[in-house]
């Protein structure tokens, strides 16, 4: 077992596209990353510049004490599942596990001991003999997982493996990724543009977006504290409320745009006096009296989850393009029309810069 | 069609028998023709059912070959045909499936120049670059051998791009998963890509053996040697029999054989290629 480190880790393609513009970070040993991000925003290159599938153009990746750049993906002890399962077709299960193997020179009876061991965590113990084209998809992904497994890998890497997956069998196998990462211990990088699987699975997230890592850290650290505009707007569903303001004259709250009411939450003093982004999750609005509201929203529409309902609506005193989502309690009635009085907490008003969409703290 | 119409049913199965009869008559009368003894094809009225002299006259072209035209054999002819043909066919699928390989999989330079180079000979039939192959062959001292009639046509643009084709449809992350799995190049060729293109192959080969058998002009060419004859050249030369005339009942009986192989082929071949198109792999 080892970690994993990217030292300055640059990728440019031949047509001159930048993929990655440098990236830095350790991974412990044993550890789960998770790294999320849009699409495009190069979190797939990434994952194969560890595999050995993209050259790595500056830059060093580190598998345990080892430099890795040049080595071929055979050579580095890492084991890759993919987003399309990629399983020899005209091979059984056994022998889509054991191909790995044979070719590294493993003997007969430690290949048979460790696929039966794989099929038994698996359980693909009655598959063995079937081809991958006789199995359904949770079953194909299990194998590609068992295919991983027999290698007793340093690493392992996934890309996007859930995505070809039923919503059902994806929130199933999402957890049986974690169980046997926790239960074998070994480090793993993970790839997903789906944020739920991202914080679930995560020890820690790096959301990229655009080439960058806009953010390393644990998913609450992340829920909590977002970085920029992009992770506070990424992380979460549904996304934070985004109000363009002003900060007051005597600092002690925030202008929204349009709104005579002022914010009653102070925002960090880096603020200065200018032109700042408000950030409020739409779970951290609460519906109150009108005499505690901070915020009116007029209700345009309702989405009733059961458990809970997402309202969509405009700022009620608010300028042109104000929309703000609340999520309530599923019991309660909220009608099209109607003005909803919200109150929020002081330590879940997010404030950013609206020009670097840093975070102002 | 789903519809239900009966007159169109009747319709369009008679127009299906027409076409049958066209296509099988010629055969038939060819089969008829082999099994008379030799003036019932010289009298005028051509015999539509089948006589008593079947088996004399394919012993007879079997084993000692047209007298009257002074022929070999024909079983000699069949089997420099086989010969050939499999030599043409293994040949095609072989030079063809690792060009298209190294096209599909490697990046080196002027790899595109070279598919098209490979492409734009799809426009030079072996009729057209006949004299300057036949130049080659002479000087290479291939004439008269089974090298001389295979070696000239075993390239092939056609297979190559069909293999092409086939190989940019394979995901690829297989081979990206094989070469994490440790497989080198020939070991991914031969270990994944090769199972995987078991039924192209298959299709290929009865093509491309129909091809070879079916090879007129290059083999009249290169072979001076009777023994080197093959049988679709060898059916023609029957028809040249000086002061004679042509032993139709002989000729027809070397005609049925010469079409016998292709339609074993076919007939043999069809069952793999179902078999593998039942499988889905892939």
């Amino acid at each position: 077992m080892a970690g994993l480190e990217f030292v300055g880790v640059r990728k440019t393609y031949p047509n001159g596209v930048q993929a990655i513009h440098g990236i830095d970070m350790a991974v412990a040993d044993g550890e789960f990353v998770v790294i999320v991000g849009p699409s495009g925003c190069g979190k797939s290159t990434l994952l194969r510049m560890v595999a050995g599938l993209e050259t790595v153009t500056e830059g060093e990746i580190r598998i345990g004490d080892n430099r890795v750049n040049e080595l071929e993906p055979a050579d580095r002890n890492i084991a890759m599942v993919f987003q399309n399962y990629a399983l020899y077709p005209h091979m059984s299960v056994f022998d889509n596990m054991a191909y790995g193997l044979r070719n590294r020179r493993t003997p007969r009876d430690e290949i048979a001991r460790r696929v039966a061991e794989a099929a038994g965590t698996l359980q693909l113990e009655g598959l063995l003999d079937r081809r991958p084209g006789q199995l359904s998809g949770g079953q194909r992904q299990r194998v590609a997982m068992g295919r991983a497994i027999v290698r007793e890998p340093e690493a392992f890497l996934f890309d996007e493996p859930l995505s070809n997956l039923d919503a059902k069998l994806r929130v199933q196998m999402r957890l049986e990724i974690k169980r046997l990462q926790r239960a074998l211990g070994t480090t793993s990088l993970y790839v997903t543009h789906d944020q739920v699987e991202a914080m679930t699975l995560a020890d820690r997230l790096i959301v990229m977006n655009a080439g960058v890592a806009e953010q390393i850290g644990t998913p609450l650290e992340i829920y909590d504290a977002p970085a920029t505009l992009f992770v506070a707007g990424f992380i979460g569903s549904p996304a934070m409320n985004f109000l363009p303001g002003t900060v007051a004259e005597d600092g002690s709250g925030a202008n929204l745009d349009g709104s005579e009411r002022t914010l009653p939450v102070a925002p960090p003093a880096s603020a200065g006096r200018g032109r700042i982004t408000v950030g409020i999750r739409p779970e951290h609005l609460e519906p109150v009296s009108r005499e505690e509201a901070v915020l009116e929203v007029v209700v345009e529409l309702v989405e009733a989850l059961g458990a809970d309902s997402l309202v969509h609506g405009q700022l009620a005193d608010g300028g042109e393009g104000m929309a703000v989502t609340v999520r309530v309690d599923g019991a309660r009635q909220v009608a099209a029309g109607e003005v909803l009085s919200l109150a929020v907490a002081p330590n879940h008003v997010h404030f950013f810069d609206p020009d670097s969409g840093n975070r102002l703290a | 069609m789903v519809e239900n119409r009966p007159w169109l049913t009747v319709l369009s199965h008679a127009v299906l028998c027409l076409g049958v009869l066209v296509t099988a008559l010629p055969i038939w009368i060819a089969f008829v023709a082999s099994t008379h003894p030799s003036d019932s094809m010289l009298s005028g009225r051509t015999p539509l059912l089948p006589g008593g002299n079947m088996l004399e006259n394919y012993a007879t072209v079997l084993g000692t070959g047209v007298k009257a035209a002074g022929s070999i054999p024909v079983g000699t002819m069949l089997w420099n045909s086989l010969v050939m043909a499999l030599m043409i066919a293994v040949g095609k699928i072989a030079i063809s499936i690792i060009a298209a390989y190294a096209i599909v999989y490697f990046r080196f330079p002027l790899r595109k120049t070279c598919f098209w180079v490979i492409f734009i000979t799809l426009m030079l039939p072996v009729e057209v670059r006949i004299l300057p192959t036949f130049g080659v062959v002479a000087s290479l001292d291939m004439l008269n051998s089974y090298w001389g009639l295979s070696v000239p046509l075993i390239a092939s643009a056609t297979a190559t791009f069909l293999f092409r084709q086939f190989f940019l449809t394979v995901p690829e992350e297989l081979a990206e998963a094989a070469r994490i799995d440790g497989a080198g190049p020939l070991k991914f060729f031969r270990d994944i890509l090769l199972p995987l293109s078991r039924t192209n192959i298959a299709a290929l080969f009865v093509i491309l053996f129909i091809y070879g058998w079916n090879q007129y002009l290059w083999p009249l060419l290169v072979t001076t040697d009777e023994g080197f004859y093959t049988i679709v050249m060898g059916i023609q030369r029957m028809l040249q029999a000086e002061d004679a005339e042509p032993a139709w009942h002989e000729i027809m009986a070397t005609s049925m054989l010469a079409m016998l192989p292709p339609v074993l082929v076919v007939v043999f071949m069809q069952r793999l290629f179902v078999k593998g198109l039942i499988e889905q792999e892939k």
